[in-house]
């Protein structure tokens, strides 16, 4: 029973970190129905952020967090401006390709900055409290609260203000909202800044628990945390956190039981079985096609 | 002959029923119109036909077999053809390739002629070719055989849509609001067109439309549905007076 | 329109181009090397340049011509590859000694890789577009996970121990074969609906046109020439392990496949020679050159959204009767600019 706490406990630190990243694909989607495959890159950005911000300026934490969360909503907003923006009238794929593109500049630019592995200071003084045999840190504790409590800033957001109703109107027809007079490119850059302010906390919370960055460390947790966004049904906020944890706790699952190269296995098998029974994810939709 | 036989056609989408107890009976060469206002069921009439959606109850008899339950391209095989509401065309392939991917349908070689280009490949191909070819020309879309269809302009795109039904050698076609979006001048021009095409192709027609001007001159039965319901059938004049009709179109009559 | 009679002397002599370009390749790529003109390093890169243009040509079946966004191409690979090396090492490890065993062992990786690839072509008929991407995604995964964790070809280790029976002469033959098979296709009634389906799935469907048929069609193809690209890979490296094929090799192909531009062979031929040569030409720059590839593909792409072939192709890998319609039209317009 203790043991399963434990695993519940671990399950969450990693599901949140999965889900934050999840969310930033899923407003992205949502809004402009393109996959941004430069995200996971972001939230590498924002590990390496929060090294450079915890090695050479030995900043408090919450002000790494926020410096972190502010340079990748930039990196966000600018990627949209400078390579998306302009091909929004284009074939779809080619912002894909475009996407993979500055995903992949940004592996190499920091390789280049920094071409082995850092470690990450300890950000926080880890303590272990200890509650009837369960032991729970305090950097799980404050990865699981400051993730929950972003997605509410952000579920605030979405469902609560003028530009959240703008976000809403143009994942449903974009035309139609800026014949109303919404600044539509505006509300693209925000949305953009939003998601990637995420993935870059994602990045610091990430970092806080395993404290290692490399460049190549987006790459394979963008598609898994893309992977826990198409579970819960893209292109929905809330399918993207229940995709996250869910993800969380099936990886969680599987390497309590299993040798841990069985994990990828079981994971991918698992979503492509999902796909198949539900082919728009748990929370999704399909889009009927008219004839 | 009696080509076509609806018996008791149902579907359901949850719990709206979009076309409820549907019976008709089309016989060959026939020039059949169905109206009525938005929604009726008009369009999933034909998706039924087609294969798109699979009906619910009743069958329908195309030359003496059910169709229900049948994949789409074989039904096309079959002899079924349509155009569609909102013109679906192949946009990046050429106004040529359009009409051959119809004609392929009765392309007499395999995966392997082509792929070693065996003699009845390019016989074959030769032949489609051709005859797609002389089907751009008989609709005077030959000049834009190598444009892609998407840089057509609406008018030409319309009529591509008819050429490529033609080109699937359908004995009965289904044309959907053929001569929506299209000005007066294009509309006389059409069913010039249609009545050539009736001339040299023979098939048999089931057509929506709304305008009625274009019904009332081009068919010579109607069959008006209403909320899935077929409300009144018989000749243009006799569904003109029909007062079912024009409560169903103007809503509820002021007192008689 | 009587121009095509004007012009039918020209097209003889051009007919014969395709095959007489093959044959002067194979031939050249044989006896270049014989002679010690080629140095073996630039018949390294040309052996890197025709496995590419396997792979991208045959990618763009799916991705181009289909319109899909597959990303699991190095999942067929490496089924390819590593059916291929299993057959040549352990099964068949004869290969030098009967040369027909290894295009045997190529052609066996290949059809692994295509019944694989008919298995997604299953799951294509559910989903399309951004989830198709996902299955993709995950089959590739699966491939790799399995691979690592099956010790009978080695896990994570790799394989070892393949013989180098990759030549140039055999890249080359097999990228023509790749390049001839796909035109082919491409252009008969298969290829058309293969289009139809991407441009428009039910119209396709509802003008008689087989989509699950295209669908097996087009992956099978496709999967079965990446299959063979990893099989001339694995006896050329005569290493192979599960982390050479992962979504970065996939990602690879995509940047090959939209460089030369989807749903153009001759775009599929540049964008793969072009990618490869530059790679090389620029190692050079160290780090700075893994910086300017994806800039250079994004720039591209800002600037030439649909590649740089984009839709069209060479006339030479066109059906000559297609050819003869494109010159016509061509001269029309000529006449037209003189008039």
């Amino acid at each position: 029973m203790l043991y399963v706490l434990q695993q519940t406990l671990n399950a969450l630190q990693l599901g949140s970190i999965y889900a934050l990243i999840a969310l930033g694909y899923t407003l992205v989607y949502s809004i402009l129905r393109m996959i941004n495959f430069a995200h996971g890159d972001i939230f590498m950005v924002g590990g390496f952020v929060c090294f450079a911000a915890a090695t050479y300026l030995q900043l408090p934490f919450a002000v790494t967090l926020l410096l972190a969360m502010g340079c990748t909503a930039i990196l966000g907003a600018g990627l949209e401006r400078l390579a998306y923006r302009p091909l929004r009238d284009a074939p779809r794929v080619s912002a894909v390709i475009t996407a993979l593109g500055c995903g992949i500049f940004l592996e190499h630019f920091v390789l280049w900055l920094s071409p082995y592995p850092q470690h990450v200071p300890a950000l926080l003084q880890n303590q272990t409290w200890s509650l009837g045999g369960l032991s729970v840190s305090s950097i799980q504790t404050a990865i699981v609260a400051i993730a929950v409590a972003l997605m509410l800033v952000l579920d605030f957001i979405v469902q609560r203000t003028m530009l959240g109703l703008a976000m809403r109107g143009i994942s449903m027809d974009m035309k139609a909202v800026a014949l109303m007079g919404v600044p539509v490119d505006l509300v693209i850059s925000s949305t953009f800044a939003f998601g990637a302010a995420l993935g870059g906390a994602a990045g610091v919370l990430y970092s806080l628990a395993y404290p290692v960055v490399d460049p190549y460390m987006g790459v394979l947790m963008g598609w898994k945390a893309f992977i826990a966004a198409v579970l819960g049904g893209i292109g929905h906020i809330r399918g993207a956190v229940l995709g996250g944890f869910l993800l969380g706790a099936v990886e969680i699952l599987v390497t309590a039981f299993l040798p841990s190269t069985y994990r990828d296995l079981t994971v991918f098998t698992l979503l492509l079985m999902l796909l198949i029974v539900r082919p728009h994810g748990i929370l999704g939709r399909p889009t009927l096609q008219k004839v | 002959m009696c080509l076509l036989e609806i018996q008791g056609l149902t579907h359901r989408f949850g719990g709206l029923c979009a076309v409820s107890d549907f019976n008709i009976k089309v016989t060959e060469g026939e020039l059949l119109g169905v109206i009525g206002p938005n929604g009726a069921g008009k369009t999933t009439l034909f998706n039924l036909i087609t294969g798109v959606y699979r009906a619910s109850e009743g069958a329908v008899l195309f030359r003496g077999s059910d169709l229900v339950g049948r994949a789409p391209h074989e039904i096309v095989k079959l002899g079924v053809a349509r155009t569609f509401q909102n013109i679906r065309l192949f946009k990046e392939l050429s106004v040529l390739d359009n009409v051959r991917v119809a004609d392929g349908v009765h392309a007499g070689y395999g995966a392997m002629d082509a792929l070693l280009q065996l003699p009845r490949f390019r016989r074959e191909e030769s032949s489609g070719r051709e005859r797609s070819m002389q089907l751009l020309e008989r609709f005077q879309l030959d000049e834009y055989a190598n444009t892609q269809a998407r840089h057509l302009p609406y008018g030409l795109q319309r009529r591509l849509e008819l050429a490529r039904a033609l080109a699937t050698r359908p004995k009965l076609l289904l044309l959907d609001e053929p001569a929506a979006g299209l000005n007066v001048g294009e509309v006389d021009r059409l069913m010039d067109l249609l009545r050539e095409v009736r001339e040299e192709f023979r098939p048999t027609i089931i057509l929506i439309e709304h305008s009625m001007r274009f019904v009332m001159r081009m068919c010579e039965r109607l069959k008006v549905l209403d909320f899935g319901t077929t409300i009144a059938e018989g000749t243009p004049e006799a569904i003109r007076s029909d007062p079912k009709v024009l409560e169903a179109y103007l809503g509820e009559e002021t007192p008689r | 329109m009587s121009t095509p009679k004007l012009h039918a002397p020209s097209h003889r002599h051009r007919k014969g181009m395709l095959p007489a370009l093959l044959a002067g390749g194979l031939a050249a790529s044989y006896l270049l090397p014989y002679f010690g003109v080629l140095s073996p390093y630039v018949q390294l890169i040309l052996i890197s340049v025709g496995v590419n243009i396997i792979l991208t040509s045959s990618l763009n079946l799916v991705n181009g011509y289909m319109g899909e966004f597959s990303v699991g191409h190095a999942g067929f690979m490496a089924v390819g590859a590593y059916g291929a090396a299993v057959l040549s090492v352990n099964v068949l490890p004869y290969g030098a000694a009967a040369p027909w065993l290894f295009p045997l062992a190529i052609v066996a990786g290949g059809l692994a890789a295509a019944l694989l690839g008919c298995v997604v072509a299953l799951l294509s008929f559910k989903t399309r577009g951004d989830y198709l991407a996902i299955v993709t995604l995950a089959f590739l995964m699966i491939v790799k996970s399995t691979l690592e964790n099956l010790d009978v070809v080695g896990g994570a280790r790799g394989f070892l121990g393949i013989e180098k029976l990759t030549t140039l002469p055999w890249v080359v033959a097999w990228s023509v074969a790749t390049i001839w098979v796909i035109r082919n296709l491409v252009h008969s009634r298969y290829g058309r609906d293969i289009q139809a389906v991407r441009d428009d799935e039910i119209a396709a469907n509802q003008t008689g046109v087989d989509t699950r048929r295209a669908k097996v069609l087009a992956f099978s193809v496709s999967s079965f020439f990446a299959g063979v690209a990893g099989g001339l890979l694995a006896h050329h490296l005569q290493f192979i392990n599960p982390r050479m094929f992962d979504i970065a090799k996939s990602t690879d192909m995509l940047v090959m496949v939209y460089l030369g531009g989807i749903g153009s062979l001759g775009g599929s031929i540049l964008g793969a020679t072009i990618y490869t040569l530059l790679l090389e030409a620029l190692r050079p720059l160290g780090a700075f050159r893994m910086m300017l590839m994806p800039l250079m593909l994004v720039l591209l792409m800002l600037f030439r959204p649909r590649g740089i072939m984009g839709m069209r192709e060479f006339s030479w890998l066109l059906p000559a009767c297609d050819r003869d319609a494109r010159e016509a039209a061509a001269s029309d317009v000529d006449k037209d600019g003189k008039a």
